[in-house]
């Protein structure tokens, strides 16, 4: 896909200037690039190399350690169903089996309309509500089948875009670090 | 009020829905410490932290003040990176703190960092706590917008900037040296100690990592004294701690409970706390301390929630996560879901870990599948074996960090209590539970 737009690469010099190594920004830049495209894709990892000075194969060797990091588009939600340990007793599987038909795709899987990809994750830290389920990083608990149903259909119509946006929007806060105005004396 | 008179350290503020807001925070009490602190030198705050006897609530149990006096006198810069990365299984106590209070966690940092003579500290929060990061980098924006942080605080002259720093999926970056690999902007594998953190850290800085849990707790301590706090719980096992409880219980949740002075039986059953076993079942077995801990049996029920005496029966109290098992619940998918976990977690850098939490996933599913064969057991035992040599807990040694050697705990306890159960799944050709 694309390079970071102007405002973007503001918001990365900005970011790069919290840490006392530039390297440290290449987590928060990756995020940045996500929140951009919905993904990581090869134009903004190279941008990113430039930006920190880095060999495009060093931020590919980074990204690809992380799971949240997509390497390639997926759908505008991320359904991400928890089977491990306390969901798996209170049907985590049962609710991800569920979600496969209700979807009509496997784990990792995107609808083709392009609106969910599915995909089986690690505990979430979410265990008192389980069985329990994530959209692009928002939390759901003790998701029933016919919740599931009604939550991609509240999707769908586009009634949660307040508090699930498009996938790849982590931290709606993207003010400017406070830090930086100290530095500045302002 | 906590269980049973004690007082509530961490989660005092869980009955307001606005409890992670600065106002709330500042109506109950919230940065009276972190002026008082102030007012003391750094050295008598390690001290009084090691008098309160706080232990790290992030698993491994070590002691606060004494991993805080292991930074070396005269190196500058040093860090203090709070690990706020969640992940092992069924722990969900940070995920809470985090986003329900936000800013007991930066008072508890700046009291941290003042201690430790460091003036930038570093939130690593676990990605997919995508709330609780808008809400830290909220609260974050609010104290220095207050003064709280930034320059010349409460006008003492200490100056302290934190910044909020979102991981990507990862459950190894947990553990401390990892951690700061992925801080440093690399794949989150971990360092070969010795050098310690202490002594070469962050940017190859003097740096301590502090649990979320563990530095919630400074402001009370501060305000009531290390004294008061280590009078709660034992000698060893000090102040409260917050116990995520899950599985079949009739109340999941997060409990607050003074440390020690209460059982795993009183946790699954007091009406306050767990609430007894759904629909009256019995207890099968449970997780005492997290995926990575040995399992214990009903026997264990009347085990205090003590540090020390959880590992002396053989396990751990970790981060803290009990889940309870039924007796419906079956042995085998429980433990190949949890080395699925660890398979997948696992960062490939060694290789008991890399190869033996694989194989170890695909023996276990095919006993759960009904393909397996009687000598799957001894082969399950044996690949244990090579990766946590001598099967108990603590752990032999054989990797780089703790996660290879967890691996084995969850297949090794459950073959011994369910040692039946696992060869019904052979001679059956399948699950008995399905």
């Amino acid at each position: 896909m694309a390079r970071l737009d102007p405002e973007r690469v503001q918001r990365a010099t900005e970011i790069v200037a919290r840490y006392p190594s530039r390297r440290s920004a290449l987590l928060p830049l990756l995020h940045l690039a996500q929140e951009q495209d919905g993904h990581v894709g090869e134009d903004a990892m190279e941008h990113i190399a430039e930006l920190l000075d880095l060999t495009p194969a060093e931020v590919v060797g980074t990204a690809s350690f992380y799971t949240m990091f997509k390497r390639e588009p997926i759908g505008t939600y991320l359904v991400s169903v928890c089977t491990n340990i306390a969901c798996l007793i209170d049907g985590g599987f049962e609710l991800l089996e569920h979600a496969e038909h209700s979807l009509g795709v496997r784990p990792d899987g995107t609808t083709v309309d392009g609106l969910f990809t599915l995909e089986e994750v690690e505990c979430l830290a979410h265990c008192d509500k389980a069985p329990c389920l994530q959209v692009n990083y928002r939390f759901f608990g003790s998701v029933t089948p016919d919740d599931f149903d009604r939550l991609c259909d509240d999707l769908r119509s586009r009634r949660l875009e307040r508090d699930v946006p498009r996938h790849g929007v982590l931290n709606r806060d993207t003010r400017p670090h406070p830090m930086s105005a100290a530095r500045d004396g302002t | 009020m906590a269980f049973r008179g004690a007082p509530d350290i961490l989660f005092s503020r869980m009955g307001f829905d606005d409890s992670h807001t600065v106002d709330r925070y500042v109506r109950t009490g919230g940065y009276e410490a972190l002026p008082i602190a102030l007012k003391r030198s750094p050295e008598e705050l390690v001290e009084e932290v090691k008098i309160s006897g706080l232990r790290g609530r992030g698993g491994a149990g070590f002691s606060a003040g004494m991993k805080w006096s292991f930074l070396p006198a005269d190196i500058f810069p040093r860090y203090l990176v709070v690990n706020g990365d969640e992940g092992e299984p069924a722990t969900f106590k940070d995920h809470q703190l985090i986003e329900r209070d936000p800013h007991q966690l930066i008072e508890g940092t700046a009291i941290a960092a003042y201690a430790l003579k460091c003036s930038l500290a570093f939130l690593y929060i676990r990605g997919e706590f995508a709330l609780g990061l808008e809400r830290l980098t909220q609260a974050v924006a609010e104290a220095y917008a207050r003064g709280h942080l930034g320059r010349d605080i409460f006008r003492s002259g200490f100056e302290l900037d934190i910044v909020v720093h979102a991981g990507a999926g990862a459950y190894i970056c947990g553990e401390e040296t990892a951690l700061l690999d992925s801080l440093e902007g690399h794949r989150g594998e971990p360092r070969i100690r010795p050098p310690f953190p202490a002594v070469k850290g962050l940017y190859q800085k003097p740096t301590v990592v502090n649990n979320v849990e563990t530095l919630s707790n400074l402001p009370w301590i501060v305000k009531h004294g290390g004294a008061a706090y280590a009078a709660l719980g034992n000698d060893k096992s000090t102040g409260t701690r917050i116990w995520s409880l899950s599985g079949h219980v009739n109340r999941p949740g997060n409990y607050e409970t003074e440390l020690a002075t209460v059982t795993f039986r009183d946790l699954f059953f007091d009406p306050e706390l767990g609430g007894g076993i759904r629909g009256g079942d019995e207890v099968k077995a449970f997780v005492p301390g997290g995926a990575s801990a040995p399992w214990f049996g009903p026997d264990q029920l009347d085990c205090p929630l003590d540090l020390d005496e959880v590992q002396r029966r053989g396990s751990m109290l970790g981060s803290g996560s009990v889940v309870v098992m039924n007796e419906h619940t079956c042995a085998v998918r429980a433990a190949w879901r949890i080395t699925k976990f660890f398979a997948h977690e696992s960062c490939g850098k060694c290789t008991p870990c890399r190869e033996g939490g694989s194989w170890l996933e695909k023996v276990l599913k095919r006993i759960e599948l009904g393909a397996g064969r009687e000598e799957d057991l001894d082969l399950l035992l044996d690949v244990c074996d090579n990766l946590a040599p001598g099967l108990s807990w603590p752990p032999g040694q054989t990797t780089i960090c703790v996660l290879g050697p967890s691996i084995p705990s969850s297949i090794y306890t459950s073959i011994r209590m369910f040692r039946d159960e696992y060869l019904t799944h052979v001679k059956e050709g399948g699950c008995p539970f399905r």
